[in-house]
C-alpha cells in the first residue's frame, strides 16, 4: 500500500518538474489522470504449486483419519477426528512445503496455518452463537402477536399464537432512556470536563471513572437493591433498574467520550481562542461540533451494552407480565431478563419465546451497532459529502454577506474593498482542512 | 523620556459565561466522583458489618449460611478463578491467532470486515451466549469432556471421579461444569481482547516491518521478531481486561452452572460456583446480614476486577508510548 502511494506521488512530482522546465513557468498542483499509471500488480497470489500442497495435504490428512478411525485403531467420536485430521493435515502440509523449502519457510507456512484455523474457529463459532438464537426462534418470531401483545393473559401452556412481548419492549425502551436521560449530559459535561478544564481534580475523576469500568454489573445491581430499593422506595421498580444501568452506563461513555474529545485537533481550539472567543463557545462551537459523530457512536455503543445487560435488572426491575408505563411504581420487566425469565420455564412453548425475545434483543442491538458504525465511520472533523456541501453554502454565505457589509459601509474598511470580495471567506469550525484531517488518527474502534 | 509604567498583569479575568460554563464542568465531574465514591463507599460500609463477624476466615470458609454466622467465599473464589481460567485458556489462543490474522495476513476489504465483524460481536448480549451454552454447548460438548478425561484422567484436574474416588463415565456427571460455563465465558470474552490486541499489532511501526522483510524474512519471522514484541503490552493488557469481564460474569454462568459450596477441583464434573452467581442466587431471600454478606463478597469480586484493570491498563498505556516512537 505505502509503497505504492509513495511511487505514485513521487511520480506526479516527477511530472511537476518535467512541466516546470517544459510548459509552464510556475509551481502547480498536477492533476489526477496526468500520468498513466499502469494497473497495481497483484502481491498477495500463491502458485498453482502452493495450492496443490494445501489440497493435497487437506485430503491426505482427512483420508488419515478416517482410516485410522474406521479401520486400523479403536479410536472413536467426531472431536478426536477432527483433532486428528488436524494435526495430520500440518503434518502433511510441511512435508509437503519442505519438498521446495527451506526451515524459515515451513515454519512460516506452519503458523499462517494456525493462524487462518483460529480465525475461521473463532468467526464461525460467534457467528453459530447468534445464527443459532435466530434459527431458533423461528418457531416465536412469525407470530405477530409475538410483539403486539404481552403475557398478562397468557400461560405457561399456551400456544404460540398467544402472548407476546410488548411488554418487555415497552420496559426496556423506558428503562433504557431514563439511563440515557442521565448519562448522556453527565458523561458528555464530564468527558468535557476532563479535557477542557484539567487539573488534578480532572486526573482524579479520569481515575475514578477508569475504575468504574471494573464494576462487575451485578454489583451494580446490588448497590441499587440495597441503597435504593431497601432504604428509600421498598419496591422494585423500572427507575431502580434505570439506574442500575446508568452506574454501569456512566464510566463507559465517560471513557469513550474521553477518547473522542482528546483526537479534536488542538489547532482548532488555538484558531477559535485566537479570534477571541470564550472557552465556553470554543467548546459549543469548535470541540463538540468536530467531535460529533465520535460522540453519538460513543453514546450508541454505551447503550448496546446497557440494553443487553442482564444482572443489574435482574436485581432491581423485578418481573411481571403486564404493561407498565409508570417507571416510579410497580415492577417493569425488560428485554433480557424477560428472556432469562422465558428459558428458565420446562415448557417448550416458553423456551422458543425466550429465544424470540433473544432475537428481537439481538436485532435491536445489531441495529444499534450499524448505525453507530455508519456515524462513527469517519474520524473527527471529516465530512460527509452533504455536510461538505452545506459547509461550502454557509462559507459561500458568509462572503456574500461580507462583501455586502464591506460595500455599504465603505467608511469603516477603506482599504481596497474590491479585493476583500477575493479573500476566502472564514471556513466555518466544522469545516478542519481537509488534508489535514487525512493525518489524524483513526478513531479506535470501541 | 517615556515612563516606564508599572508592568501590566497578563492574567485574563474570565467571562461571565466562562466561570459559568467552568463552574457547570466541574459540578458534573464531582458528581460523577461523587456517584462512583458513593458506590464503592456504600459497598465498603455495609460490607464492614458481614466481614467483622467473619473475619479473616472469610477468604477460606467454603460453606455459605450467614444465618449461622458461617460463612465464606473459599470455594466460590476457587470456582471463580476455574471459570475465569478455562475461559482464558479458550480465549487467548483464538484472541491472539485472530487478531494476528487480521492485523498482519488478511488484507483490503475483508480486514474492514472482520474488524467490524469482532467489534460487532463484542456487543452481542451475554444472555445470548448464555442460551446457545444453555441449549446447544450443554448437550454437545459431554462427549468431549470424555473423552478429555478418558485420555487425559492422569492429570489430577481432568480426573471426573465420585466422593470415594471411583471414576465416573456417565453422561450426568458432565453437565453443568465449570469447562462448560468456561468455554461459554471464554467465547464472549475473545472479541474484546481480539480488539485489543489487533489494536496494538496495528501500530507496530512500518520502518522496522520493512526492514525485517527487506533482510529476507518470512512472514512469520517478521510477526515474531517485530510486530509481537512491539504489541506485547497489548497482548498482556487486552487479556487481563478480558479476565476482568470473565471473573465478573454473570448471567451466563448462573444459566449454566450447578452451584455447590465445596471446593470442586476436577473441572468436567458437576457442580461449581462463583461470586457473581452466588449474588444472583442469594440476593432474593437474603436477610439484611446475608445482604451484608453478599456485598462483603460483591466487594471482593470488585478489588480483583479492579487490580486486575488497572494492571491492564497500566500494561497497554506502557506499551503504546513506546510503540509510538519511530
Amino acid at each position: 500500500m505505502t509503497v505504492i502511494d509513495e511511487s505514485r506521488r513521487a511520480g506526479a512530482d516527477d511530472l511537476a518538474l518535467f512541466e516546470v522546465e517544459e510548459v509552464s513557468p510556475r509551481t502547480h498542483t498536477p492533476r489526477p489522470g496526468d500520468k498513466v499509471i499502469g494497473n497495481r500488480r497483484t502481491l498477495r497470489t500463491a502458485t498453482l504449486d502452493e495450492r496443490f500442497n494445501v489440497v493435497g495435504a487437506l485430503v491426505a490428512a482427512i483420508a488419515l483419519a478416517t482410516l485410522l478411525f474406521g479401520w486400523f485403531t479403536p479410536l472413536t467420536g467426531a472431536v478426536g477426528w477432527v483433532v486428528v485430521a488436524f494435526i495430520a493435515f500440518i503434518g502433511f502440509y510441511s512435508l509437503l512445503v519442505s519438498l521446495r523449502s527451506d526451515g524459515q519457510e515451513v515454519r512460516d507456512r506452519i503458523m499462517t496455518v494456525l493462524l487462518v484455523s483460529a480465525g475461521v474457529v473463532l468467526f464461525s463459532a460467534l457467528i453459530f452463537v447468534v445464527a443459532f438464537t435466530i434459527i431458533r426462534a423461528q418457531d416465536a418470531l412469525p407470530h405477530l402477536n409475538f410483539i403486539t401483545e404481552t403475557m398478562q393473559l397468557t400461560g405457561p401452556l399456551d400456544p404460540l399464537t398467544m402472548g407476546g412481548i410488548l411488554h418487555a419492549i415497552i420496559g426496556t425502551v423506558i428503562q433504557i432512556s431514563i439511563a440515557l436521560a442521565i448519562t448522556i449530559p453527565l458523561g458528555i459535561t464530564t468527558a468535557v470536563f476532563l479535557n477542557e478544564i484539567g487539573g488534578k481534580f480532572a486526573r482524579f475523576v479520569r481515575t475514578i471513572s477508569d475504575a468504574m469500568t471494573a464494576l462487575p454489573s451485578i454489583v451494580a445491581g446490588l448497590f441499587v437493591y440495597a441503597a435504593i430499593i431497601q432504604l428509600i422506595t421498598h419496591q422494585r421498580s423500572g427507575f431502580a433498574a434505570a439506574m442500575a444501568l446508568t452506574v454501569m452506563m456512566l464510566p463507559i461513555v465517560i471513557r469513550s467520550s474521553d477518547v473522542v474529545l482528546r483526537l479534536v485537533p488542538g489547532n482548532l481550539r488555538e484558531a477559535s481562542y485566537a479570534l477571541g472567543t470564550t472557552r465556553w463557545r470554543t467548546v459549543w462551537h469548535v470541540v463538540l461540533p468536530t467531535a460529533r459523530s465520535g460522540l453519538v457512536t460513543a453514546v450508541i455503543l454505551g447503550t448496546a451494552r446497557g440494553i443487553g445487560e442482564t444482572s443489574p435488572v435482574l436485581l432491581t426491575s423485578g418481573i411481571t407480565a403486564v404493561t407498565n408505563f409508570n417507571p416510579f411504581a410497580g415492577p417493569m420487566i425488560s428485554l433480557p431478563l424477560q428472556v432469562f425469565d422465558f428459558v428458565k420455564s420446562p415448557e417448550p412453548a416458553m423456551i422458543s419465546r425466550g429465544f424470540g425475545t433473544a432475537a428481537v434483543l439481538l436485532l435491536l442491538v445489531l441495529g444499534l451497532f450499524t448505525v453507530a458504525r455508519l456515524i462513527g465511520g469517519r474520524g473527527p472533523g471529516q465530512l460527509s459529502d452533504a455536510q461538505r456541501r452545506r459547509v461550502a453554502a454557509a462559507s459561500a454565505d458568509d462572503m456574500v454577506r461580507m462583501a455586502r457589509s464591506v460595500s455599504a459601509t465603505p467608511v469603516t474598511a477603506p482599504r481596497k474593498p474590491a479585493h476583500v470580495a477575493s479573500v476566502p471567506a472564514p471556513q466555518p469550525p466544522d469545516a478542519s482542512p481537509e488534508p489535514e484531517s487525512e493525518n489524524l488518527p483513526k478513531e479506535p474502534s470501541q | 523620556m517615556t515612563a516606564i509604567t508599572e508592568r501590566r498583569s497578563l492574567a485574563s479575568k474570565p467571562s461571565r459565561s466562562d466561570s459559568v460554563f467552568k463552574t457547570v464542568t466541574f459540578a458534573a465531574g464531582a458528581t460523577t466522583v461523587g456517584i462512583m465514591l458513593a458506590v464503592g463507599l456504600f459497598l465498603s460500609l455495609r460490607a464492614s458489618d458481614a466481614l467483622s463477624v467473619a473475619g479473616p476466615s472469610f477468604l477460606v470458609e467454603q460453606q455459605w449460611s450467614p444465618e449461622t454466622k458461617v460463612f465464606g467465599i473459599g470455594a466460590i473464589l476457587i470456582g471463580t478463578f476455574t471459570i475465569a481460567i478455562i475461559a482464558m485458556a479458550v480465549a487467548i489462543p483464538l484472541a491472539l491467532g485472530t487478531a494476528l490474522l487480521i492485523s498482519e495476513v488478511v488484507g483490503g476489504k475483508l480486514r474492514g470486515f472482520l474488524v467490524s465483524l469482532v467489534d460487532l460481536m463484542a456487543a452481542v448480549p451475554s444472555v445470548v451466549y448464555g442460551l446457545w451454552g444453555l441449549f446447544f454447548l450443554q448437550a454437545n460438548v459431554i462427549p468431549v469432556s470424555q473423552w478429555i478425561s478418558t485420555y487425559f484422567a492422569w492429570i489430577p484436574i481432568f480426573r471426573v471421579s465420585d466422593a470415594s474416588g471411583d471414576v465416573l463415565t456417565e453422561a450426568s456427571a458432565f453437565t453443568s461444569s465449570a469447562f462448560i460455563a468456561g468455554i461459554v465465558v471464554g467465547l464472549m470474552v475473545v472479541p474484546t481482547q481480539t480488539s485489543i490486541m489487533r489494536e496494538a499489532f496495528s501500530q507496530a511501526p512500518v520502518g522496522e516491518r520493512e526492514a525485517a522483510l527487506a533482510l529476507g524474512s518470512t512472514r512469520w519471522g517478521m510477526i515474531r521478531t517485530v510486530v509481537l514484541p512491539f504489541g506485547r503490552g497489548g497482548v498482556i493488557g487486552g487479556t487481563m481486561l478480558g479476565l476482568g469481564r470473565a471473573l465478573g460474569e454473570t448471567i451466563a454462568v448462573y444459566m449454566i452452572i450447578s452451584p455447590i459450596f465445596t471446593i470442586n477441583w476436577e473441572v468436567l464434573k458437576t457442580g461449581t460456583n462463583s461470586v457473581s452467581a452466588l449474588i444472583a442466587l442469594r440476593y432474593g431471600e437474603a436477610s439484611e446480614f446475608g445482604l451484608s454478606a453478599l456485598m462483603a463478597a460483591g466487594l471482593v469480586l470488585f478489588i480483583i476486577t479492579l487490580i486486575v484493570n488497572f494492571t491492564a491498563s497500566s500494561i497497554v498505556s506502557r506499551s503504546r508510548s513506546g510503540a509510538e516512537t519511530s
